[in-house]
């Protein structure tokens, strides 16, 4: 039994956000696998929980006209990962998303959760940040759009309010076309693993299958929140990829990062580990872009 | 408070009082005695309390059971057999020796179910991650992929005669 005072199972978005409103107590739940570990950490205890699980207008993925691609926040990782629209246009999520918990945990833990719950760690959000997402939050009052790179302000904290809700993710075809892709998770074990750090990179090639043209690269734990690392995409742009280059990027990946000690790794430790990640998931990909390397 | 929710519990339609913020292992455990359904790490990261829902593999101890209203759950008790006999899979970890001390086992057999049923072809890495959210204390792993691996082989094999 979880210390929990009431649990609200709206059958709307709409339902969700009065609820939010009429108990300024309320936490929103989704999943569940970050928020009732919370609560048996007794963290907390005597929650008031209003649950979108599964609510089936935050569930799927879908490709506007426009060639924008939406997920519903409450889409589970596993969903997301199996998804026809992902695996075409933005394989390189799937396998982000992959690498969350384990099956079990993937197939309830929700891609939204991740991002709301305002870990460095969450293995979704360095490639949210890699592709610009756009993150639609709802409220009573109204619709704002918050572009990814300015969602997370501090470790466990981003700009959502408590009566906000994540409703879904937007990605514009000029952030994922032409693009390849690929996320590396660093941990001690390669499954129900907490990130020790995170690399997603995606590279788009000039015709040559050479040169990069355009170099997006982001990090998970290189930071109290996840990272862009703007200085090193500037380097990679117009260059040859080869080991020289790699090594640049690297560098200048490790200058902008801002990593801690922590009981799972030690910062030299981590700064060892965004150079290493850059060059290896940087190569991959290029690779998946169709590069010859 | 109380709450009714109707369900489907191993094939029988079923309607039960759960608390709100009740696990679904509780439910299942102390409301219906399915034992089966083991208490281990109660944070989603042990496996032993895993059961399928809808045909998914899902920890029971981070799902709340006001969610379940609806949903069909199958824990090992659903396989048990009026004749006594084994299921392929339940067959096949006893084949392998893919059982020591029996903890994880009912969370494995139902996540081997969905591996089956999925038709799919695995690579025995591939299965290594199918089966990574469940943790065996006695080191089995070897044993146990062998049985998943055996209970893939057999069941196409009988879906293959029939």
């Amino acid at each position: 039994m979880f210390d929990i005072k009431r649990v609200y199972r709206a059958a709307s978005v709409a339902d969700a956000l009065r609820a939010l409103q009429d108990d300024p107590d309320s936490i929103l739940i989704a999943g569940g696998t970050d928020v009732l570990i919370r609560v048996r950490e007794g963290k907390m205890a005597g929650a008031s929980l209003v649950s979108i699980h599964e609510l089936p207008e935050l569930t799927g993925v879908h490709r506007a006209a426009d060639g924008t691609i939406v997920i519903g926040s409450c889409t589970p990782f596993a969903a997301i990962t199996a998804n026809e629209i992902i695996q075409t246009h933005i394989p390189a999520l799937g396998i982000a998303v992959d690498q969350v918990g384990g099956p079990q945990t993937r197939e309830t833990g929700t891609i939204g959760g991740n991002l709301c719950n305002g870990a460095t760690s969450a293995d979704s959000a360095p490639m949210m940040l890699a592709l610009n997402a756009e993150l639609v939050l709802q409220s009573a009052q109204g619709t704002r759009i918050v572009p990814s790179t300015e969602f997370h302000t501090a470790p466990g904290h981003t700009v959502r309010r408590r009566d906000e809700i994540l409703t879904e993710i937007r990605i514009r075809p000029e952030n994922y076309q032409g693009f390849g892709g690929h996320y590396t998770k660093y941990g001690k074990r390669a499954a129900m693993e907490i990130a020790t750090l995170g690399c997603a990179a995606l590279v788009k090639l000039a015709e040559n299958k050479k040169t990069i043209s355009q170099l997006r690269l982001a990090y998970g734990v290189a930071a109290p929140t996840p990272i862009r690392c703007p200085e090193a995409e500037a380097i990679a742009a117009g260059h040859i990829l080869d080991d020289a280059l790699l090594d640049e990027i690297a560098q200048a990946a490790a200058r902008h990062a801002a990593p801690r000690s922590s009981w799972r790794a030690s910062r030299e430790f981590r700064l060892q580990l965004i150079e290493e990640l850059a060059r290896r998931t940087i190569r991959a990909a290029a690779e998946q872009a169709g590069g010859v390397c | 408070m109380l709450q009714i929710i109707e369900l489907t519990v191993n094939g029988q339609p079923t309607s039960i009082a759960v608390e709100e913020g009740e696990a679904l292992l509780d439910t299942l455990r102390e409301r219906l005695g399915l034992t089966s359904v083991k208490r281990g790490c109660e944070v989603g990261e042990c496996g032993a309390c895993t059961v399928l829902i809808d045909g998914k593999a899902v920890d029971s101890c981070i799902y709340l059971s006001v969610w379940a209203a609806g949903k069909s759950i199958l824990t090992v008790e659903g396989l048990r057999r009026n004749d006594g006999t084994l299921t392929t899979i339940q067959q096949a970890f006893i084949d392998q020796c893919a059982v020591q001390c029996g903890f994880c086992t009912p969370g494995l057999i139902l996540s081997a179910l969905e591996i089956v049923m999925s038709g799919k072809n695995y690579t025995r890495d591939e299965l290594k991650k199918r089966i990574s959210g469940h943790l065996c204390r006695c080191t089995g792993y070897e044993n146990i992929l062998n049985a998943v691996e055996q209970a893939i082989r057999e069941t196409r094999k009988q879906v293959q005669i029939q």
